[in-house]
């Protein structure tokens, strides 16, 4: 039996009395990037949102079925969400980099979880995660600087290096480059690449070749519904479905 | 053609209304510094009121104005913020939010005199506190804290969900995500509401005289229990004397007051912009 980090089991999750995901059952491997695609709506980012229980946060919505991560139900009442959100990371579409500087960045995590010991210990970690995010070389000179002077494809990889401060298990990634110009975009991608050894990610992406070079599994996502997950070779190449066939052949989306 | 032409006369027509606002405050302000810049000297900033106008002082109002507004902001300001936190962070969603939204800019319309009322029968006479610095205090402090609330849950509300979503993100809890992001991405408009909440304060007369400020002391407050009088009360009294020196006492206090609140509100600016600054840049 292969092993398997995150299994979902029959979920439906329900904004208001809008049901945005439909018996959603899937199971994600360990150290493997699997990505999820579909049209804009389908879902991809409400699932995403599901496994960090992100989607806590706005009012009025409620999933049914059941999420494990290393076999422990995360909806059960008695898990801790912020020791969840501790060791499943997430970045987001839009970088999101707080109002302080580079280094307060990516030290709030460590502080807040009282990771680090002590002020060479902090730095130290501060360091090896901007070198992780592949960020190091460009702002070690002016770490005090304000964040939000860095570009936008250095704020994004801060927004990275800042989730892996905190050493989680598995990486969320929310469209990560969509707002980025196509070389920081490759950086992005690149280090994912790098990443995958470590963490388990998962990656939203609306664009397919993104998907194809990044990722090892792919889901299709299609109106709520999981229409086909497979090896991401598989699902560009030769998809057991007509309508993953017809999204990935670019036929509608 | 006809669009040109209006475009051209609502400019004119705004001009013609900031320059009415203009003149009238030019106006205000002119008059005032006639009457009053005279009466201005190190002896009238340093004495105590007199039967004798040429001798009266403005120490004890100065005193008093300052030691109500700094206990003002230090009762109204915590308990705001805190309020408007609670309502806008933690509970109070939905239908029971509105309502008390609802509630609590109806208070901040209230006259000032209702809660001159409310001060007299609740500090002054149930709670013992007698005509004292604190009562009045406490008094104003219950008149601009429903606008410390708004103010502070409009400026929450300005805050970004990326920036809590950033936050939750990492595993911090509701109030690290509160007290490390939230807040200080809220200050400068949490300051500004307390600026304009204060300066309010700092003008109003009528509930401080029903709680029992007086127009005439001796000495300068020397306890949060003792008597005290402010500006406001201080020109009111000189205004509604009929001799000639009074008013220019009054005119004088005036500009006093003016200064205050010039130097109050520059300083808070002064206090955002850096503090502004220093987060973004």
């Amino acid at each position: 039996m292969t092993e398997v980090k995150i299994a979902a089991d029959g979920v439906n999750f329900y904004y208001g009395a809008k049901r945005a995901l439909h018996d959603i059952r899937v199971a994600i491997r360990p150290h493997v990037v699997t990505a999820f695609i579909g049209p804009s709506g389908c879902g991809k980012s409400t699932f995403l949102r599901t496994l960090n229980r992100m989607n806590d946060l706005i009012p009025d919505t409620r999933l049914e079925g059941s999420i494990r991560i290393d076999g422990q139900d995360i909806y059960a009442p008695s898990v801790d969400v912020v020791a969840l959100r501790r060791r499943v990371g997430m970045v987001f579409q839009k970088s999101n980099p707080f109002p302080k500087s580079i280094v307060e960045n990516v030290a709030y995590g460590l502080k807040i979880n009282r990771i680090a010991n002590g002020r060479a210990d902090l730095s130290h970690r501060v360091e090896e995660s901007l070198k992780a995010a592949a960020l190091w070389d460009e702002v070690k000179d002016r770490l005090h600087e304000p964040a939000l002077s860095l570009s936008g494809g250095q704020q994004q990889r801060l927004c990275i290096a800042r989730a892996l401060a905190i050493k989680p298990d598995i990486v969320l990634m929310d469209e990560p480059a969509s707002a980025l110009d196509p070389i920081a975009t490759q950086r992005i991608e690149e280090l994912i690449y790098q990443l995958k050894d470590k963490y388990t990610i998962v990656i939203v992406t609306h664009n397919m070749q993104q998907a194809a070079r990044v990722s090892d599994f792919t889901a299709f996502f299609w109106l709520g519904r999981m229409v086909e997950y497979d090896e991401t070779r598989k699902i560009f190449t030769a998809p057991a479905e007509k309508l993953t066939e017809d999204y990935v052949t670019g036929r509608f989306g | 053609m006809r669009r040109y032409l209006a475009d051209r006369a609502f400019a004119a027509l705004g001009l013609v209304g900031l320059l009415a606002a203009l003149a009238a405050l030019a106006a205000l302000l002119l008059d005032v510094i006639l009457d009053g810049a005279p009466r201005l000297s190190w002896q009238f900033l340093t004495s105590y009121p007199s039967r004798f106008a040429a001798s009266a002082g403005i120490l004890p109002a100065i005193l008093g104005t300052f030691y109500v507004i700094v206990l003002t902001g230090v009762m109204a300001v915590p308990v705001g913020v805190a309020a408007a936190v609670y309502l806008e962070e933690y509970g109070a969603q939905g239908r029971l939010g509105r309502v008390i939204e609802i509630n609590i800019a109806n208070l901040a319309g209230v006259p000032s005199i209702v809660y001159g009322l409310l001060g007299l029968g609740l500090f002054v006479r149930a709670l013992a506190l007698g005509r004292s610095v604190v009562a009045g205090a406490a008094t104003l402090a219950l008149l601009v804290l429903p606008v410390v609330i708004l103010a502070t849950r409009e400026a929450l509300r300005a805050v970004p969900k990326s920036l809590r979503e950033g936050s939750y993100a990492l595993g911090a809890t509701q109030w690290q995500t509160t007290q490390h992001q939230v807040l200080p991405a809220a200050l400068p408009g949490i300051l500004t509401g307390v600026i304009l909440a204060l300066s309010r304060a700092i003008g109003e007369t009528a509930p401080l005289i029903i709680v029992g400020a007086v127009a005439y002391v001796r000495f300068v407050p020397d306890s949060l229990w003792s008597p005290f009088t402010v500006l406001p009360i201080q020109i009111f009294n000189w205004v509604s004397r009929p001799q000639a020196g009074f008013a220019e006492n009054a005119a004088a206090g005036i500009i006093v007051l003016l200064v205050m609140l010039v130097l109050m509100n520059g300083a808070a600016i002064l206090i955002r912009d850096r503090f502004q600054r220093r987060r973004i840049a």
